[in-house]
């Protein structure tokens, strides 16, 4: 299979990206002006990322959608208003994690966005699912734009009056240059920020005149970083299908209300609920200047393996080393001393609490 | 007279006498991108040549520092340790690594001039 460029492609490489290959696309990595200060533009100002590799499936038809999409997802999905937006799962029987995602209530049914290297799986899982009763349509028509950042609403609302409004998590209508635009007020830095879904078309124009109201491109690279200060997951890295959104810590995503009642994994998820878990996400800080990465063994103070990493960077903001990653639930607590196996030597660290960026709407808070 | 040679690792290596300068080259900094962690070498330990002698980890990933001849490290520098970004700042002068008194010149000879590693660099990045 051939790799697949996105509508944004000519513009990375007019801004001069390194471009790899990511979940079947070619994706800038990094722009010039390299990872720590894309990232701290981010945080400071406002950072434009091309995530159009994802998936924006609209699911429409029929007036029974709601009821059998709650049977799929843990969401409380007859409780959200129109234009309103939660983050959710699509598990497998044994309440593993096959794809996070985040579902939005249309005005005429529902539109999901789906990670770039789940999103065909995902289609497919879920028009089985739905027994082929409903219109479903991965649309590749279109791309999707993230600007994020305490800059953002500003940047946005030169280009797209009126966006500033919306509240998070929630999305709207919009036009740009004659064409329907559709955003959400959501985000993957623990910024501020909006998620844009535009026809192909339109895109380059779009992010030219972000660009003009100040705002850069960010690469892959310092998403990655901005998303690992943040405390949120990377499915692949973070969540996989041998782990439940409860051992990932992520119980804040199902609602009370959903506990008790059926959808694929719910008995496990139950189950786990009442008797707890035997490992959990934590988020990790070493001691030293040392970074552990993904597959790092984690040992406690008697050389037992109690877990593994599953991400690990050096936090740009915070300027430390971060990780997070599973370990067996007796060593969860918060100051919990663990050792981490960084080319044969165990590295003291210690359990902390997530997220390591915290932002404080006055001014950044560290967390580290 | 000093003479600077380098390897296919990508380090450089300064030789005055018997006392040689290590470190890693601009092009290896460039692949690299911002370098946010160093490890170096214990002082008085022996290192073989081709073997490792350090640790360079961007924020995308960690990357072994090889020494490109034999010797004993006499010297290191705490200033890369302290504060990485030197690393990407001025790699072939203050950023250097470690300091070796070398056990055998002719180690040097397999090693490239500034020429052939111009040209290596600029094939293998291609």
């Amino acid at each position: 299979m051939s790799i697949k460029k996105t509508s944004l492609n000519n513009l990375h490489i007019k801004y001069g990206a390194k471009l790899v290959e990511f979940a079947g696309y070619q994706m800038p990595i990094q722009y010039k002006d390299g990872i720590i200060q894309e990232h701290k533009y981010t945080r400071s100002h406002s950072g434009i990322f091309d995530v159009s590799h994802m998936g924006q499936l609209f699911i429409s038809g029929g007036d029974d959608l709601t009821n059998d999409l709650e049977k799929i997802f843990p969401a409380d999905l007859k409780k959200l208003k129109t234009n309103q937006s939660k983050y959710s799962f699509l598990m497998n029987n044994k309440g593993g994690i096959q794809d996070d995602l985040i579902i939005t209530k249309t005005s005429d049914g529902f539109l999901i966005i789906l990670n770039a290297a789940c999103k065909y799986n995902d289609y497919e899982v879920i028009k089985f699912k739905l027994d082929n009763q409903y219109k479903l349509n991965l649309d590749e028509s279109l791309s999707l734009i993230a600007l994020q950042g305490p800059e953002a609403k500003n940047v946005l609302n030169k280009v797209i009056p009126g966006c500033d409004s919306l509240k998070f998590m929630n999305g709207n209508n919009y036009v740009y240059k004659n064409e329907k635009v559709y955003i959400t007020r959501s985000g993957y830095t623990g910024e501020d920020g909006f998620e844009i879904s535009i026809k192909h078309s339109k895109a380059e124009t779009f992010v030219e005149s972000l660009i003009e109201n100040g705002s850069k491109l960010i690469g892959l690279g310092a998403r990655d970083t901005l998303r690992m200060e943040a405390g949120l997951c990377l499915y692949g890295n973070d969540l996989d299908n041998d782990t439940s959104p409860i051992e990932a810590n992520l119980k804040w995503a199902i609602p009370k209300s959903r506990i008790e009642t059926e959808f694929v994994g719910s008995e496990v998820l139950k189950n786990q609920f009442q008797s707890g878990v035997k490992k959990l996400r934590v988020g990790i800080k070493p001691d030293s200047k040392v970074i552990a990465r993904g597959n790092t063994k984690i040992y406690n103070d008697k050389n037992q393996e109690i877990g593994k990493v599953t991400s690990g960077t050096f936090g740009p903001s915070v300027e430390h080393p971060i990780a997070m990653g599973y370990v067996d639930n007796s060593y969860s607590t918060v100051n919990t001393k663990i050792f981490l196996e960084v080319r044969g030597k165990k590295i003291p660290a210690n359990i902390c609490n997530l997220p390591f960026y915290k932002k404080n709407y006055v001014k950044g808070e560290i967390n580290v | 007279m000093s003479e600077v040679k380098y390897s296919k690792e990508h380090e450089w290596i300064k030789l005055d006498g018997e006392e040689a300068t290590i470190g890693i080259t601009k092009h290896a900094t460039e692949m690299l991108g911002d370098i946010v962690f160093a490890e170096l070498p214990e002082k008085g330990s022996n290192v073989d040549k081709d073997g490792t002698a350090g640790v360079v980890e961007s924020t995308k990933a960690a990357s072994d520092v090889y020494t490109p001849v034999s010797g004993e490290v006499i010297d290191t520098n705490q200033m890369i340790v302290d504060d990485p970004s030197k690393i990407n700042e001025d790699p072939e002068e203050s950023a250097w690594f470690f300091k070796l008194k070398i056990k055998d010149k002719s180690e040097m000879d397999s090693l490239m001039s500034k020429e052939e590693y111009e040209k290596f660099a600029k094939e293998t990045s291609a």
